[in-house]
């Protein structure tokens, strides 16, 4: 009886361990790719391209806001894309002489790397490891961690958590965020749900003051449900950047006169507002 | 396998470990006493109670856990009271086991025999007394281990609470996981504690099976 009991306990162990085994650290790695041997690097994108007579750029199909494609149309649009078109006017005076090619977190430095495309827009935090194989230009979106709350909320920023006991806040298991405002705001309580849609359902439902996460993500419920705002910023830093092969700082210089350009003539801030649904916080 | 996991999270793994020990007690004495009305209206001689019982019963054993937990969960602020994660899983695992023991009992009051009832009856007892003095603590015997099943069910059903952060031990277990990272062992910890729970209780609802058995 009692072998048997524990025969029962080893097996129902070694299928937990199996399961979990076969679900658990899946994470790959990202990036990597070979820089060093790339061709058509140093100062040389900017004669292919206006050679080619056609700027070809990687952007995310599947990002919401960003670079999405529309499975009725087929066309790609965001706020990455628009942005792209920007910078083709500006080089070869026609914002339709592009090409776009999908790219994943994973795919695009390899791409850039090999040539396959000119540039990357596609929701590219700057940052000092990928700065080892490709350039940056100047930030084209300041993404960051903020704070979703209902329309009229007492909660203007990340300081009116802080300190208070009893605040609820919203998060999403095994991101970043909800580790991030325990350390910003330890004395606030952290529900932590399965998926952005589940917190944002519970927000709705009353279950927390505020849900915090990307703000790329955030601006995208906001436009889902109009009773709810991004308030306060960001209080993380994820810089968006253009990414371009290394060592090409004529193409950069091309690259940041424009988006300066832009920002100068109120066409940058036309752009965020038609996707982000404010004008970009100075 | 490096379980030095549960040594280093410990807090957390006692805290979530109560709150399922605190949902899986409430729950089950309330589904016990809900689940036994239900069965009593089911084998009630007055029809509408019937219905209505057999209704209940087929409704909500036939709808998955998840969506009965969402409901209470989500569900209560649109009626104006926002249940939090831990009271609305209480109610929705005390809903939800209600049906199954109610299906138990059933049986078992039905496997006394007959002659029991009309001798009860026609000594002048009337329907509820009869339950109560002649009917149930004969039917008791018999649901034993079928009730012990349901309360085994119970105490992992709880943890489901995991998903409207209803504070217990999975939900933990969860955030210590995407906190380390160390899956396998974070989980493995996580069944441990489950055990602890069920198996004293497995051994238990056998031992009370074989007490009962001999008197």
């Amino acid at each position: 009886m009692k072998s048997r009991k524990l025969f029962k306990l080893g097996f129902i162990m070694l299928s937990l361990m199996l399961v979990l085994a076969a679900c658990g650290k899946a994470k790959e790695p990202e990036g990597g790719g070979n820089a060093s041997d790339a061709p058509g690097g140093e100062a040389k994108t900017l004669e292919a391209i206006k050679k080619r007579d056609k700027l070809v750029v990687g952007v995310k199909y599947d990002t919401n806001l960003f670079g999405l494609k529309d499975p009725g149309t087929g066309q790609v649009n965001g706020f990455d894309i628009d942005i792209a078109k920007a910078i083709a006017k500006k080089l070869l005076g026609d914002e339709n002489k592009i090409e776009l090619k999908e790219v994943t977190s994973k795919t695009r430095i390899p791409m850039l790397n090999k040539g396959d495309i000119d540039a990357i827009i596609a929701t590219m935090t700057i940052s000092e490891e990928r700065k080892k194989e490709v350039d940056f230009t100047d930030v084209y979106f300041k993404a960051g961690q903020s704070l979703l709350v209902k329309k009229g909320s007492p909660i203007k920023s990340i300081d009116d958590v802080k300190g208070k006991k009893g605040i609820k806040v919203l998060a999403v298991k095994g991101s970043t965020s909800a580790k991030n405002i325990r350390e910003k705001a330890p004395d606030a309580q952290v529900l932590e749900f399965e998926n952005y849609q589940e917190a944002f359902t519970a927000l709705k439902s009353g279950k927390g003051e505020a849900l915090t996460t990307d703000n790329a993500i955030l601006f995208g419920m906001m436009k889902q449900d109009a009773n709810y705002e991004v308030v306060g910023g960001t209080f993380t830093d994820e810089p968006y950047g253009i990414a371009i092969r290394k060592g090409d700082a004529e193409f950069v210089k091309a690259v940041n006169d424009t988006l300066k350009e832009m920002k100068d003539s109120g066409e940058y801030a036309k752009i965020h507002e038609k996707w982000i649904g404010e004008k970009p916080a100075q | 396998m490096d379980l030095s996991v549960i040594v280093e999270h410990w807090d957390r793994y006692i805290e979530g470990f109560g709150n399922t020990v605190l949902v899986s007690l409430l729950s089950l004495v309330l589904s016990f006493l809900l689940g036994s009305l239900i069965a009593v209206l089911r084998i009630s001689p007055i029809k509408i109670l019937r219905i209505v019982s057999a209704a209940y019963v087929e409704f909500v054993k036939n709808i998955p856990l998840l969506l009965i937990i969402f409901f209470f969960y989500y569900g209560s602020s649109e009626l104006g009271l926002s249940l939090d994660g831990f009271t609305a899983g209480t109610i929705g695992l005390t809903i939800y086991t209600s049906a199954f023991i109610a299906e138990a009992i059933r049986a078992g009051i039905l496997a006394v025999p007959k002659g029991q009832t009309e001798a009860a009856r026609s000594s002048g007892l009337t329907y509820g007394q009869t339950m109560i003095h002649i009917v149930l603590p004969q039917a008791i015997k018999i649901v034993v281990p079928p009730l012990g099943n349901q309360f085994l069910n119970l105490i992992k059903n709880s943890s489901i609470l995991g998903v409207i952060a209803g504070m217990d031990l999975m939900y933990f277990g969860d955030l210590i996981n995407s906190d380390t990272l160390d899956t396998v062992n974070v989980y493995i910890g996580v069944a441990l504690f489950y055990l602890v729970l069920t198996v004293p209780l497995s051994f238990g609802v056998r031992y009370l099976e074989i007490r009962m058995a001999r008197t």
